[in-house]
């Protein structure tokens, strides 16, 4: 075994005991990105240089505790003072933040070690990490496939071993159908969790941070460390913080799972649907009570995702206007002109396509009919939630409707439908390894009420527990 | 009733974006698909359902309006594509 190849926890613990330098970690994290990350294409920037410096002063501290000397990645929408933060947009392509982002600021103040940006689709709209201005990032199972998005080159990085773990940003499911592509373990949090400070906008009502790890209990470790209110963001929730370590159980008998049929239809690809039907008899035979439920309203997320995010996104992308900060285009012979080839020219496809889309659903003749519908039916779906809760400690689903696919064959993909409910009614979600289907990693979506994530871990530890698909890794010919 | 590339261009007036004739040939082309696809909202009788806005109950957040520490001008300044000490420079407005 290779030091990259261990978890956040063993690392950790060899820090604390001196067994092994900062240094040492960094320098075969280094290595195997300097065998690797030419195929993957995972980051954005790298910042290894900065990262040895954080290195050395924590092998000089008295004390090693917490996340501190282990490497990691920031998906490259999360505020970095001085290092580059593009949204992998033509847009920011030379953005550096003169701040951090909250979240940010917390993993540093614990003495992380930062070694890069990660690719993502641009401003995180995307389902492939190809919408990427740079170059698409490639699937550590099959360098032909997707590794899923917006989220990619986190989820990646994490499974390729090029990082321990990763921050990344969901919006309707940009950490979880990643983390199931990749065969890693994503956790969206509840709204107001975790702060959105320094978190490039996309659609501010859904947009949450969470972590992308190899393991149930280092995502634990990692929430422990990112979660907590923040005056900064008005959004966040004043609520207590749990140490989520203690939910690291496997005694989930009388645990009441349901399974909504709605996310069990023809969407699915068969063979990924056996394979969560397989993990659900497994919940029973760890004493889980599993039972059908129907979340009816399921149908009308996709739309009225459609909706609410476009309106938002055409009013937080106004920002980029080519005169604060971004791109600019310098031949304009008036302001408004300068603003409309700024942005013209420097946004992409899916981005602008976005950005318009909103602006007619928010425009006076369209708001009723589309804007405000959408809200309406949001409230339908998150009492739908509400509902199965009354019954249900948690749901289970497939995370994404199909393996990754390959690079270029999809212009849409259907996870949206499983992944996006659980950002309208803002409740945690996550995916974790819960299957395998021709070499590649299937993901399995636990779905809670709003802040459970403890008992969310607690039945995915109970799960990989009783499995061996977290510790399947992808082999890399270096 | 769907949008014409005219209704695209005055959507790209609107949200200050310079489209090409071949963008607004596919949006046009995209979004009379994905306003189909929202159609299927209009099968719900939502006549008494309360919009749901933010998923939080949100409420104004105060603080004593004190000085804090916040950006110089140069930190401020320095992502700008133009500018002439503490002022952004932008072609003319009028």
């Amino acid at each position: 075994m290779k030091l990259y190849q261990l978890s956040v926890k063993k690392i950790a613990e060899m820090l604390a005991r001196r067994e092994v330098k900062a240094q040492e970690v960094l320098e075969s994290v280094a290595e195997r990105i300097s065998q690797v990350e030419h195929k993957i294409q995972a980051f954005t920037t790298l910042t290894l240089e900065e990262a040895q410096k954080t290195a050395m002063d924590i092998d000089r501290r008295g004390e090693i505790t917490g996340l501190a000397g282990i490497p990691c990645g920031i998906k490259d929408n999360l505020c970095t003072r001085g290092v580059k933060t593009t949204c992998a947009s033509k847009m920011l392509e030379n953005f550096i933040p003169p701040y951090d982002a909250t979240v940010v600021n917390k993993l540093k103040s614990d003495g992380a070690v930062m070694v890069g940006k990660m690719n993502m689709d641009e401003f995180a709209m995307g389902f492939s990490t190809e919408t990427s201005c740079f170059y698409p990032t490639h699937n550590p199972w099959d360098l032909a496939r997707v590794p899923g998005g917006s989220s990619g080159g986190s989820a990646a990085a994490v499974a390729a071993g090029e990082v321990f773990y990763a921050l990344a940003s969901d919006t309707g499911g940009s950490i979880r159908q990643p983390a199931a592509f990749c065969g890693v373990v994503g956790l969206k949090p509840t709204y107001g969790r975790v702060s959105r400070y320094g978190l490039v906008a996309f659609a501010s009502s859904m947009d949450q941070v969470g972590p992308l790890t190899r393991d149930v209990t280092d995502c634990a470790l990692v929430m422990n460390a990112i979660c907590g209110y923040d005056h900064r963001d008005s959004s966040s929730r004043e609520a207590e913080v749990p140490d989520y370590r203690d939910f690291l159980q496997t005694d989930i008998k009388g645990m009441k799972i349901g399974f909504p049929r709605e996310y069990f239809l023809d969407e699915v690809e068969p063979s990924v649907r056996e394979a969560v039907k397989k993990a659900l008899l497994k919940y029973e035979e760890l004493g889980a009570v599993v039972e059908e439920t129907s979340l009816p309203h399921s149908k009308y997320a996709l739309p009225v995702f459609q909706i609410i995010a476009s309106a938002e996104t055409s009013s937080s992308m106004a920002r980029y206007d080519g005169v604060r900060y971004g791109y600019r285009d310098e031949n304009a012979q008036d302001i408004a002109e300068m603003m409309s080839n700024s942005r013209g020219r420097g946004l992409g496809p899916e981005v602008k396509r976005r950005i318009l889309l909103g602006t007619h659903f928010l425009s006076k003749d369209s708001y009723d009919a589309y804007y405000l519908k959408a809200m309406k039916v949001r409230r339908l779906i998150k009492e739908d939630f509400d509902r199965a809760f009354e019954k249900f400690d948690l749901l289970v689903s497939p995370a994404a409707v199909s393996t990754a696919f390959k690079l270029g064959e999809k212009t849409e993909d259907l996870s949206g439908v499983l992944n996006i409910p659980a950002n309208l009614a803002g409740i945690p979600a996550m995916s974790i390894p819960g299957g395998v289907v021709d070499g590649l990693p299937v993901g399995l979506q636990l779905m809670g009420p709003p802040l459970a994530e403890g008992t969310l871990l607690k039945a995915a530890y109970a799960f990989e527990q009783g499995s061996d698909y977290h510790l399947r890794t992808p082999i890399l010919e270096v | 009733m769907g949008l014409m590339d005219k209704d695209i261009e005055k959507l790209a007036i609107l949200a200050r974006i310079n489209l090409t004739p071949e963008e607004k040939e596919t949006y046009a082309v995209q979004f009379n698909s994905i306003l189909d696809s929202t159609r299927v909202l209009d099968e719900l009788p939502t006549d008494v359902v309360e919009p749901l806005i933010y998923v939080l109950p949100l409420y104004n957040v105060m603080r004593d309006d004190e000085v804090r520490p916040s950006l110089s001008n140069d930190e401020a300044m320095a992502n700008a594509p133009l500018h002439e000490e503490a002022k952004f420079k932008v072609p003319r407005l009028i």
